[in-house]
C-alpha cells in the first residue's frame, strides 16, 4: 500500500514539475524564429542625466512651457484642484532645495525652479514598490510599468522629492481627447505616474520634449562620459542638487 | 435492494437531469457557431506571425513585447521572415488594424472577455466623452 502511494506522489509531483517548467517557457522562443534587438536610431547612455540652468529657466512662464510640451506628448491631465498630475512643474527656492534663508538674495527669492523627477541612483521609490511596476534600467532611469502598478501608493510615500502623481480619477475625463499624442497611452485610475526622462523618445532617438522646448535652459545627456554635454556644463558652472544628504544620488543638477 | 425514497429522489434526479440540460435542448438545432467576420487590413496581408500563431497567442505575445519593450529597452522585433516590427501596440498593431471595433471587438465579445488595454491605450479611433 505503502509504496503505491509512494509512486503515486512521485510521478503526481513530476507532472506537476513538468506542468510548471512547460508553463515558464516563452511564446517567443518557443519556436517562432524570431529575434529581439535594439532599435538602431535610439540614443543610449550609461548613465542618463540632466542639467537645469535656472538662471535661464527661473520664471513660472517658462517652466509652464516647459510642462506643457512634456504633458502634450505623455498625455499628462490638467486636473484642477489638490488631485492634479505633475511629471514637471514650478516650485520655490526653499521647496525645491530644502534650505530655508531669511536673508536671501532677491533674484534667487523670486526664481522658480524646475522639478521633475530626478532619476534617483539609489531610488527609494524603487526600493519599496512591491510588484515592481516601478524599477532602474542599466541606463539610470527610473521608469515605470504601468501595467503592474497597483496603486499602493509606497512610490509617493518613499520618494523625499514628491516627483510622483496619483490618479485620483479616471484621468481621461481631464484630457483633451482630440489632441491626444496617439503613439503614447494614457493611464488608468488608480495608478501613480512620473516622469520617465522619455524614455519613449529615446528610443526614437529625440532628446526629451522638456528639453528640447528649453531653449538651452536644460541639457540632457550621458553623465558617465566625461566628453559629454552635460559634463562640460557641470564642469563650467556650480551646481547643486535637491535633497543630497538623503542620499538617493539625484541624476538632476541645477545651475543656481 | 431497496431504494428508499426512491419516488422523491427519481423525481430530483429527473428534474435536475431537466434543467442541466436545458441549455443544449434550447440551442438543439440553431446554427453552430461561426467565426465572426473581422475587417482586415486594406493594404497589408501578412501579420506579425501566422494567423494561426496570432490568433491563439497574440496576448502573450503582448505580454512578452511590453516586457522586452519597457524592461530590457529592446524594441524591435525580427519575425522568422526577417520582416522588423515596433514593439508597440499603438505604433504597430493599430497602424494595421485601424478599428478596435471592427477587429478586437468581435472576437472578445464573442468570447466573452473583456480585456484591459484599453483603459489606458488610445485606440485609433481616438476616444470620445
Ligand atoms: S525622484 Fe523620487 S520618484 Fe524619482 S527616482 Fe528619485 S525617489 Fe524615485
Ligand atoms: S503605487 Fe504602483 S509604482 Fe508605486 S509602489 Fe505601488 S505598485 Fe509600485
Ligand atoms: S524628461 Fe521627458 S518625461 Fe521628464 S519632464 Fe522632461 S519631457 Fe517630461
Amino acid at each position: 500500500m505503502n509504496n503505491t502511494r509512494r509512486n503515486f506522489l512521485k510521478f503526481a509531483g513530476l507532472t506537476a514539475a513538468g506542468l510548471c517548467v512547460a508553463s515558464a517557457g516563452s511564446v517567443i522562443a518557443a519556436g517562432t524564429g524570431s529575434t529581439i534587438k535594439d532599435g538602431e536610431k535610439a540614443l543610449k547612455a550609461k548613465r542618463w542625466g540632466m542639467v537645469i540652468d535656472t538662471k535661464k529657466a527661473g520664471t513660472k512662464e517658462a517652466i509652464d512651457a516647459l510642462a506643457k510640451a512634456c504633458h502634450s506628448v505623455h498625455n499628462v491631465p490638467d486636473i484642477p484642484g489638490t488631485q492634479n498630475v505633475k511629471w514637471i512643474w514650478a516650485v520655490g527656492f526653499e521647496e525645491a532645495f530644502d534650505q530655508p534663508n531669511n536673508y536671501m538674495d532677491e533674484s534667487l527669492e523670486k526664481r522658480q525652479f524646475a522639478v521633475l523627477c530626478n532619476h534617483c541612483s539609489s531610488p527609494s521609490c524603487v526600493r519599496v514598490c512591491p510588484t515592481k511596476a516601478t524599477y532602474q534600467r542599466p541606463d539610470g532611469i527610473v521608469a515605470m510599468d504601468y501595467h503592474r502598478c497597483i496603486g499602493c501608493r509606497y512610490c509617493m510615500a518613499a520618494c523625499p522629492f514628491g516627483a510622483r502623481s496619483f490618479n485620483f480619477m479616471e484621468p481621461r475625463l481631464h484630457l483633451d481627447l482630440a489632441n491626444l499624442n496617439k503613439s503614447f497611452p494614457t493611464r488608468m485610475r488608480g495608478v501613480v505616474e512620473k516622469c520617465n526622462f522619455c524614455v519613449d523618445r529615446l528610443a526614437d532617438g529625440k532628446i526629451p520634449a522638456c528639453v528640447e522646448a528649453s531653449q538651452g535652459a536644460l541639457v540632457f545627456g550621458d553623465l558617465s562620459d566625461p566628453a559629454s554635454e552635460v559634463r562640460k556644463v557641470l564642469r563650467e558652472h556650480y551646481t547643486i542638487r535637491r535633497k543630497p544628504a538623503l542620499g538617493t544620488e539625484p541624476g538632476v543638477y541645477y545651475i543656481i | 435492494m431497496k431504494l428508499y425514497n426512491g419516488g422523491k429522489i427519481i423525481t430530483g434526479l429527473v428534474i435536475f437531469l431537466g434543467i442541466f440540460l436545458a441549455p443544449l435542448a434550447y440551442n438543439a438545432g440553431k446554427a453552430a457557431y461561426s467565426q465572426p467576420k473581422l475587417k482586415l487590413p486594406e493594404n497589408e496581408k501578412e501579420c506579425v506571425e501566422s494567423k494561426e500563431f496570432m490568433r491563439t497567442k497574440h496576448m502573450q505575445l503582448l505580454n512578452e513585447w511590453r516586457d522586452y519593450a519597457l524592461r530590457d529597452g529592446q524594441r524591435f522585433y525580427v519575425n522568422s521572415k526577417g520582416k522588423e516590427f515596433e514593439m508597440s501596440l499603438q505604433k504597430t498593431c493599430m497602424k494595421c488594424h485601424t478599428n478596435k471595433a471592427e477587429f478586437c471587438d468581435k472576437c472578445h465579445n464573442d468570447a466573452s472577455v473583456t480585456p484591459y488595454c484599453w483603459d489606458c491605450h488610445i485606440q485609433p479611433e481616438g476616444l470620445k466623452k
